[in-house]
């Protein structure tokens, strides 16, 4: 399979952080292309046809939301780009904004162009403060060249463009939640409709997208949005940026081409190179720990025997069943070493330190299950804390205001329904739980 | 004018109306619980999730379900929608689930809460909660704050349900309270602690569902089943001084504004009867007050003990 580079093609060229070498390398030809010779609807309709799917977890298509923007006379219209990237597992936007700042910056105009947006914003997450700074320079340097503030390129477009740090919260990337604390207010996500593209920031039509979605309007307006869909399987177009981590040889950011294996992608030479150290594959978080784990041998391969691919589709099998998704692309490996209850309960305590407190099922949902599964995980539970567990989490599904409910249901309801066996051993065995993890010896695991 | 269907029951009501209050029209038992949707508060709503409803059919339109239960407090009912609450299993466990989830960490302190008797929470327990608990853990436990001399908060009853935080934002010149840090965690609290006093501050009391926030006044005076509820008035300058007064003998225990069957604050004159700080806690008095006669009470409710007369007017099943 070839391996094409939309967003990180030059990300070797020394100094590409810079606007000069930048703009050496392609930079804001497309920014110049859609203000001198596309009207904003066609830019609208590349986006459109290049079936560019929202890369902040749901996948939402980009062009389709764009084209629910509200319009009515005399009411701004705003982009804002969620770069709160914070879901464990998941450093791809945090790559991207550091090692090529301008991509997402030209990526902002050209959007907004598109949108009718005369100001936008960029929301990141509170502790990337260093990121900020190499953001703000890249947005100084496009004002001085005058690819930001009044008529841009001579078109008449004017655009300011402001980035605003968040306060450290992962649910402020939760869209709406993002919008209140860009609104100076308490990071709590809002209730459902009025959805953003009718009264988003500040009662205006608003479009939230994720940092990698902004970017790839770049390459797409570049070579349209045909050239862009013929990358890819499907509904699954273009290239995706992944941040894998775990226990692999080569951990990294990698940009893939939608529809490639995931065993490829694993084990592949110019991937990650397989599992560290010469261990075997446990289990897989393919997009982020929100989505549900899938064991050894549903990584590479669905139930029914076919090849996993990385694309929404593939990773989506099997249903809950035997399925995950691709999420935002935060893959994480767990080699034979790593216990599953441990890890969910990792998982756990954070949806439980994250979540907002407004609706009760989270709230209390979420705290519940970090405790009996610490319980678990610590020697201390009992074999009906298993069941206890897959039912708080069919109360909670669903059954939330925002979906941080069901990220944090999902993961434990995956965990139980392929690892069993293990937290069953947690509970016969609680002294050796302590000091050694199962699956070394009971279970021979195939690569 | 929309039609929609609850539980059976057909209703019309006015483009926008939310599934709950399309329910409240109809009344009796097809009501859902609400435990943080306040009519008299804009904004408030959507949070604890015991409202949850099945939506059989979205819209004469388009008569496909809705995959998830949705709140019917801040759901609004499209044309031809067929809703099931009272008649849905499926509402029956989720619902139980949220109450289960309410209770987990609430302290069940009833027996020296002054809530106790009108506790939404009690109701809903009553309704939906199942006799025992599945939770194991130790219960969360806040540090107490003071607030003030006049409101009493404690927090580890508190269900989050934001209504206090309304009523500072809307009835108050200043909101010093709200809700810090997240998740379990989070808490009603003053910001660098403060005595929250404001003229209109002891609504927060009458809005909250549970013992969170109790009148400090009247702290463990007495039980509230024990107290005659009258109806009174005043003549006062800075609310509508129309309110419910709790005697025992010819003295007043405590003030509370009116309610109506849902809990709320009832509205007098198309104004929602809130009253000031002044009626509320300093005018307990009975020559405070032009005492009207006794208020009407729900014979269901645990506060007619010994108000109504026992006799059954009905025959009993026979137990065979
Ligand atoms: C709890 C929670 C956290 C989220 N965090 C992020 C995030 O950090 N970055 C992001 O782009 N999207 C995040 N999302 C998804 C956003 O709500 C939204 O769908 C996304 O920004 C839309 O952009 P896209 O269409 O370009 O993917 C989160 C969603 C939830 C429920
Ligand atoms: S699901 Fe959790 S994070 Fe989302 S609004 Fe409810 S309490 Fe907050
Ligand atoms: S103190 Fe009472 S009114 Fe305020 S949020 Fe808690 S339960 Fe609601
Ligand atoms: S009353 Fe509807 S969610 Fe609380």
């Amino acid at each position: 399979m070839t391996n094409r580079k939309l967003l990180l093609e030059h990300l070797d060229v020394p100094g590409i952080q810079g606007i000069d070498a930048y703009v050496k390398h392609g930079g804001y030809a497309s920014l110049k292309k859609a203000l001198q010779k596309m009207s904003p609807d066609e830019v609208v309709e590349e986006v459109k046809k290049s079936g560019l799917r929202g890369r902040g977890g749901a996948g939402f298509p980009t062009g389709l939301k764009w084209s629910f923007l509200a319009k009515p006379e005399g009411i701004p219209r705003y982009l804002v780009c969620n770069a709160d990237e914070s879901e464990p597992g998941t450093f791809k936007d945090r790559y991207l904004m550091e090692k090529i700042p301008h991509l997402l910056v030209e990526g902002m105009i050209l959007s907004s162009y598109a949108l009718g947006a005369k100001t936008s914003y960029i929301y990141i997450r509170g502790e990337f403060m260093y990121v900020l700074e190499i953001l703000q320079n890249a947005i100084n340097e496009a004002y001085a060249k005058g690819y930001l503030g009044k008529n841009i390129f001579g078109s008449g477009f004017d655009h300011d463009l402001v980035i605003t740090p968040g306060g450290g919260a992962y649910i402020c990337g939760e869209e709406t939640a993002l919008l209140e604390s860009l609104e100076g207010k308490r990071g709590n996500p809002r209730i459902k409709p009025p959805f953003p593209a009718v009264k988003g920031l500040w009662a205006s039509p608003t479009v939230v997208n994720n940092v990698e979605s902004i970017a790839a309007v770049v390459p797409i307006v570049r070579d349209g949005g045909d050239a862009y869909a013929s990358i890819g399987i499907g509904k699954s177009t273009g290239t995706k940026l992944v941040s894998a981590c775990g226990n692999l040889e080569r951990p990294g950011v990698y940009e893939i081409e939608l529809g490639l294996s995931v065993e490829e992608f694993i084990y592949g030479d110019n991937y990650c190179r397989g599992i560290a150290k010469g261990k075997k594959l446990k289990a897989c978080v393919p997009g982020g720990s929100s989505v549900p784990i899938l064991p050894h041998h549903l990584v590479t391969k669905t139930a029914a025997g076919e090849q996993r691919l990385m694309t929404y589709e593939s990773l989506a099998d099997g249903g809950f069943q035997s399925g995950s998704m691709l999420g935002s692309g935060g893959f994480i490996v767990f080699d034979e070493d790593q216990c599953i209850v441990r890890n969910t309960w990792n998982f756990t305590r954070f949806y439980a330190h994250e979540s907002c407190g407004q609706c009760s099922p989270c709230r209390e949902g979420t705290g519940w299950m970090e405790k009996v599964l610490h319980r678990l995980e610590t020697g201390k539970g009992h074999l009906r804390d298993i069941d206890l567990l897959a039912d708080i989490n069919k109360k909670i599904e669903g059954n939330t205001i925002c979906p941080l409910g069901d990220a944090a249901a999902w993961p434990v309801a995956a965990a139980i329904r392929h690892f069993r066996d293990e937290f069953e051993w947690h509970v016969t065995h609680p002294e050796e739980a302590q000091i050694r993890n199962y699956g070394l010896i009971q279970q021979p695991l195939v690569a | 004018m929309v039609k929609v269907t609850i539980d059976g029951v057909e209703v019309s009501v006015e483009p926008g109306t939310t599934i709950l209050n399309a329910a409240r029209q109809i009344g009796g038992d097809v009501v859902p619980p609400a435990m943080c949707y306040y009519s008299k508060l804009p904004g408030t709503g959507g949070k604890c999730r015991t409202c949850l409803v099945e939506v059989a059919a979205g819209s004469a339109a388009d008569p496909r379900p809705m995959p998830k239960l949705v709140a019917s407090c801040s759901t609004p009912v499209q044309d031809g929608m067929v809703v099931n609450n009272k008649s849905s299993q499926r509402v029956h466990d989720n619902r139980g689930g949220v109450v289960e989830f309410l209770l987990a960490n609430h302290p069940l302190d009833c027996p020296i809460c002054d809530q106790a008797g009108e506790c939404h929470l009690q109701d809903l327990g009553y309704e939906h909660g199942s006799a025992k608990t599945r939770y194991e853990e130790d219960r969360r436990i806040f540090e107490p704050i003071d607030i003030g001399n006049k409101i009493k908060l404690h927090m580890n009853r508190c269900i989050l349900c934001y209504r206090c935080v309304y009523v500072a934002n809307q009835l108050t010149d200043k909101r010093v309270h709200g809700v810090l840090h997240r998740g379990e965690h989070a808490e009603i609290s003053t910001y660098i602690e403060q005595a929250v006093d404001n003229d209109f501050s002891g609504n927060m009391i009458d809005v909250c569902p549970v013992g969170a926030l109790t009148d400090r006044t009247f702290r463990f005076k007495s039980r509230v089943w024990f107290l005659k509820p009258m109806e009174a008035e005043r003549s006062c300058s800075k609310c509508c001084g129309k309110a419910v007064v709790w005697m025992f003998g010819n003295e007043i225990y405590r003030v509370t504004a009116r309610k109506d069957q849902f809990g709320e604050v009832e509205e007098i004159e198309q104004k929602t009867a809130w009253l000031c700080n002044d009626c509320r806690f300093e005018k307990k008095e009975v020559t405070d007050w032009n005492v009207l006669g006794p208020r009407v009470i729900n014979r269901q409710s645990v506060i007619s003990q010994g108000k109504y007369a026992t006799t059954i007017d009905k025959p009993v099943k026979r137990i065979s």
